[in-house]
């Protein structure tokens, strides 16, 4: 009983770590029809932000309470200076050009920040657990669980709202769904795609920098810890469904349940559980488990 | 070439290998690969590098201790060339025939990753250049073919699972829930696989009660960690490295998994300066052999620490101490090479002989070129206990293991070695 | 009509491949393993050609490369010619029956769907202690007709080997994009529906070409097995998929010798970044992709378009 309890408290855990790591790059790619490989290494960033200023604030004797405002106040930073960076710099010259051809820009891109991070912050790994621990500790039904996942989880839910509220609920969110469906016509209503291009790039940089920054605590900060995720972000968004904020939250919650029960029932399998769903969603569904039909045009 | 320019090219070619004789032979120039980007540079390739270069100059000013007080190699002087492991296997084979070919090195160190030293072991043979592979764990190098130009001056990956089940039964003679989580790829499974069949030979009542296996570089290990937590194990063991081991260590203690189970880290070593007291007491560590807090007080490891100290400000962990082995195994067999061959500077060949089956001194204490035809080292290991004291953490209850006991003898492969000798 | 050019100049470039790879002996590996590469990357000009990217061309390329390792390495056979036989038809006959599912697929989910194949391979390998994990195992030299190819005096004849299967290849896909089958390809990518209503079967052309693809990626990979002489299932890994997508964007689509050129260029900029800044050559390849994605994006071959007309 308390394995099948483990399975999917841990399935939970880890489905809100994926959700924070995918939601950026479907919003990006939903509203720009962009598949952002430099999502790895605004990740990365987040969570080296993170790890210098909490470091710091730490090492400075402030209250400990504090480092977390320094991880999100690092998740900001990061989104902020680099997301505008990106996209004014670069991607912007590139719009309109082939979707294959932004992808490899994107992963250009990549390729500079994970170098450009090195260059930074070397290659000794950075630790910051002590947010991770401050938290304590909950103990149910014999199983053990830091506290700070738990909150991961309410983060991820907070998040996951507050996109959906701004999406549905105001007038931006409304004018960007004009944008996602036609951005000539848009445009051609008097709606400035260019700042809403730039805002949705900047917001998705910034929940990428926030999902490095909320990890950072649980791992020791390393190079390449980026590479991994783009995978991992990248079929959980496939199988919800591209461009969809409900389908990479449902995706993420079958990749996790499902992970944690391989790990907890027949480990040997673990590897494959995720490309296999995937492989089997875009087999029988392709676009996703919650987008819509694709309309082609003659 | 035309004939009227022969005879000039000639003189003056012989004129200037007269001169050379004369004068000092060429600085001895050494490919260094090892990690310098990706998961793998900050634990194992930089420290490696690190160590390279201290060794290099300290060979050049002639400041090592005896035996390796001359300068550079008999007199001549080295000159190092890095280049990065990361990229892949046809990238490093690459890479490796531009060292000979273009960058003319007299020989080439390195190699961390166990599937870079096999595609190199045979590109090796081809371009007959010497090699040494200091630190890949694999055993089929030496136990599925055999090789004139390359050496391997580590000991491998079996050594370090057989040494951790000895442990475990002197420190546990008790345990019979025993578990694993090691990194799903090659070593991950070899060291599991030799562990498992190491500590079921010795100790025959225990059950494998479950082994994690998650993918490499994964970083998240809630579930596996409540997996260990909900089998029992009284005892984890774990090949785990660089980035996924610390995060094993900081994602496992606050839950408890370092409390309710001994765990064996069998490359910890390369965590402690940097998680010290974050590891918990009680955590077996290993160092892959006799290196960092297992190194025996000789001339050379004080050497080291000092230097690595001095220079990066943290212990030097075991990449240095195995690269520090291999190039003063390459010093000790060129002037063992160079005494025979009356003082002149001895070609690839006469090195080559000389380095076979040869006993030389390193930071770790006696290494032998036992195995493989003389290619390949052995040495004994050690493992030991966390304790904290002071605010850091140090090793206690240290056991040795001798070469003998945690190497299979010349001609047997590993894995029949331990499934059938350890008793 | 014009006269087509092109066999004439792609006989010339082999002969002088040929004469370089005899006076420019250092150059005969990479040659190799570009045009090993090139290969695979030719089979993805054809799929861009009709509108699709594979990011899963790895999974072709690794099982040619395996189908000849297992045959070098458990049976000892090596001659190449027999190895790289065996190696077209293994990946043949997978993409043919994993063609089945996805020529039904088109843009982004194709290209996904190819990439989750892939890496379902590269599971399947890593698994597999027999065949080494991801440790992978070498092959054995490999002979022609019981002649050495490879030996520490000489890799000119396995390089050989190399030019004349790359010009061959390319001379073969140059006249099957004459074929009506091979003209359908522009068409498909420009509109579907309407090459439906003109009577051909999209679904089947999409099919005969997805093979094509993977026979010359499985060519490719044994290719460059041999002349590296070590695979691994790295060869299955996305990264590696998406090096090919990346050569093949950089060499443009404009001629069947393009994915060559670009392929060699590739390994070119990515060695010099590798010894002049082994500290950074991420950033120095990602600054080199970016000055070309930017400044030429017909791809390199363009440079040699514009230079001829």
């Amino acid at each position: 009983m308390s394995a099948l309890l483990a399975v999917v408290v841990d399935g939970v855990i880890y489905a809100s770590w994926l959700f924070m790591i995918a939601v950026g790059l479907t919003l990006i790619y939903g509203v720009m029809k962009i598949l952002n490989i430099a999502h790895g290494s605004l990740y990365a960033l987040g969570a080296y932000g993170a790890a210098s200023l909490a470091g710091y604030w730490l090492s400075q004797g402030y209250a400990p309470f504090g480092s977390y405002a320094a991880l999100l106040a690092a998740a900001a930073l990061v989104g902020l200076i680099i997301g505008p960076l990106i996209e004014r710099g670069l991607l912007r010259f590139m719009y309109g050009r082939d979707e294959i051809i932004l992808l490899l820009v994107t992963y250009a891109v990549f390729l500079i920040l994970e170098d450009a991070i090195k260059l930074i912050w070397g290659v000794d790994p950075y630790i910051i657990s002590e947010p991770y621990g401050l938290l304590g500790i909950v103990e149910f039904a014999n199983l053990v669980y830091p506290t700070y996942s738990f909150m991961l989880i309410v983060v991820s839910l907070a998040v996951g709202v507050l996109l959906a509220w701004v999406l549905h609920r105001t007038r931006h969110g409304k004018l960007l769904a004009a944008v996602i469906h036609d951005r000539e016509v848009s445009q051609a209503m008097g709606v400035n795609v260019r700042r809403y291009y730039l805002a949705t790039f900047t917001a998705g940089a910034i929940l990428a920098a926030l999902g490095g920054a909320l990890t950072a605590p649980t791992v020791s900060v390393v190079p390449g810890m980026g590479v991994e995720v783009i995978v991992l972000a990248f079929a959980v968004v496939v199988i919800g469904g591209l461009g969809s904020l409900p389908g990479a939250a449902l995706g993420a919650l079958i990749v996790g349940l499902l992970r944690a029960a391989a790990v907890h029932y027949a480990p040997a399998l673990e590897l494959f559980s995720i490309y296999l769903v995937m492989a089997l969603v875009l087999a029988f569904r392709p676009q996703g488990l919650f987008a819509g039909e694709q309309v082609r045009t003659i | 070439m035309s004939k009227k320019l022969i005879v000039p090219v000639a003189l003056s070619l012989a004129a200037i290998a007269a001169s050379a004789q004369a004068q000092e032979a060429p600085p001895f120039k050494i490919g260094v690969v090892t990690f310098l980007s990706g998961a793998p540079a900050g634990p194992f390739g930089v420290p490696a590098r690190n160590g390279a270069e201290l060794v290099a100059e300290a060979l050049n000013d002639g400041a090592m201790p005896a035996p390796y007080a001359t300068k550079g190699f008999g007199g001549r002087p080295i000159e190092l060339v890095f280049i990065d492991e990361a990229g892949g296997t046809t990238k490093q084979v690459s890479e490796y025939r531009n060292l000979v070919q273009r960058q003319n090195v007299d020989a080439v160190v390195g190699y961390i990753s166990s599937g870079d030293c096999l595609a190199i072991a045979p590109v090796a043979e081809e371009m007959r250049k010497l090699t040494v592979f200091f630190d890949c764990g694999t055993p089929r190098i030496f136990e599925d073919a055999s090789y004139k130009y390359v050496f391997r001056t580590g000991a491998t990956g079996t050594m370090d699972s057989v040494a951790a089940a000895m442990y475990v039964k002197e420190i546990k003679p008790n345990a019979t829930k025993i578990a694993g989580i090691n990194q799903n790829y090659a070593w991950g499974h070899d060291s599991w696989n030799d562990f498992e069949a190491a500590i079921k030979a010795l100790m025959p009542s225990v059950q494998i009660v479950t082994s994690q296996m998650p993918k490499f570089l994964a970083g998240q290990y809630g579930a596996e960690i409540s997996a260990l937590l909900t089998s029992g194990a009284e005892v984890v063991h774990s090949s785990f490295w660089g980035g996924d081991m610390e995060a094993l260590v900081l994602q496992g203690a606050p839950r408890g998994l370092f409390s309710k189970s001994t765990v064996v880290l069998t490359t910890g070593e390369t965590a402690l300066p940097k998680l010290n007291t974050r590891v918990p007491e009680g955590t077996v560590i290993g160092a892959r052999g006799p290196y960092g807090p297992f190194a025996p007080d000789n001339a050379i490891n004080q050497w080291l620490v000092k230097s690595y100290e001095d220079r990066y400000n943290v212990r030097p962990t075991y990449p240095a101490y195995k690269m520090t082995q291999a190039i003063l195994g390459i010093k000790a067999a060129y002037e063992k090479a160079q005494a025979a061959n009356g003082g002149k500077t001895p070609n690839q060949d006469q090195i080559i002989a000389s380095f076979e089956h040869l006993e030389f001194e390193g930071p770790g204490g006696t290494v032998r070129m036992a195995l493989g035809k003389g290619h390949q080292a052995v040495l004994g290991t050690a493992y030991g206990t966390v304790k904290h004291e002071n605010g850091q953490a140090v090793v206690t209850n240290v056991r040795y293991y001798p070469a003998e006991k945690v190497n299979p003898p010349e001609g047997v492969k590993s894995e029949d070695w331990v499934k059938t000798a350890l008793k | 009509m014009k006269k087509d050019r092109t066999p004439s100049l792609l006989l010339a470039t082999l002969v002088a491949l040929l004469i370089l790879g005899l006076v420019l002996p250092e150059w005969r590996f990479l040659g190799t393993l570009a045009i090993g590469k090139g290969l695979t990357v030719l089979g993805l000009l054809l799929l861009l050609r009709t509108g699709l990217v594979s990011f899963g061309q790895g999974l072709y390329y690794c099982l040619g490369a395996y189908a000849a390792g297992t045959l070098g390495q458990f049976w000892g056979t090596t001659d190449a010619l027999l190895l790289l036989v065996v190696a077209g038809l293994a990946a043949g006959l997978a993409a043919a029956i994993l063609g089945i599912l996805l020529a039904a697929y088109r843009g982004i989910f194709f290209s996904m769907l190819s990439l989750a194949l892939s890496m379902i391979l590269y599971g399947l390998l890593v698994k597999s202690a027999a065949l080494g994990s991801t440790d992978g195992f070498n092959l054995p030299a490999p002979t022609l007709f019981g002649l050495p190819l490879v030996s520490h005096d000489s890799r000119y004849p396995l390089f050989v080997l190399a030019c004349v299967l790359g010009v061959a290849a390319a001379l073969a896909m140059h006249y099957y994009f004459r074929t009506p089958l091979g003209r359908l390809s522009p068409a498909i990518r420009d509109n579907e529906i309407r090459v439906e209503y003109l009577g051909a079967s999209v679904r089947a052309a999409v099919h005969v070409k997805y093979v094509i693809a993977g026979i010359l990626a499985g060519v490719g990979g044994a290719l460059t097995g041999m002349t590296v002489g070590h695979i691994d299932p790295e060869m299955a890994y996305w990264t590696t998929s998406g090096e090919f997508v990346f050569v093949a964007i950089l060499s443009g689509t404009g001629s069947v010798a393009a994915p060559f050129l670009g392929s060699f260029i590739f390994e070119l900029v990515r060695t010099f970044a590798y010894e002049y800044s082994p500290n950074s050559w991420q950033l120095a390849l990602g600054t080199a992709m970016l000055l070309i994605i930017v400044f030429l994006p017909a791809g390199l071959w363009s440079l040699v378009q514009r230079r001829r007309a």
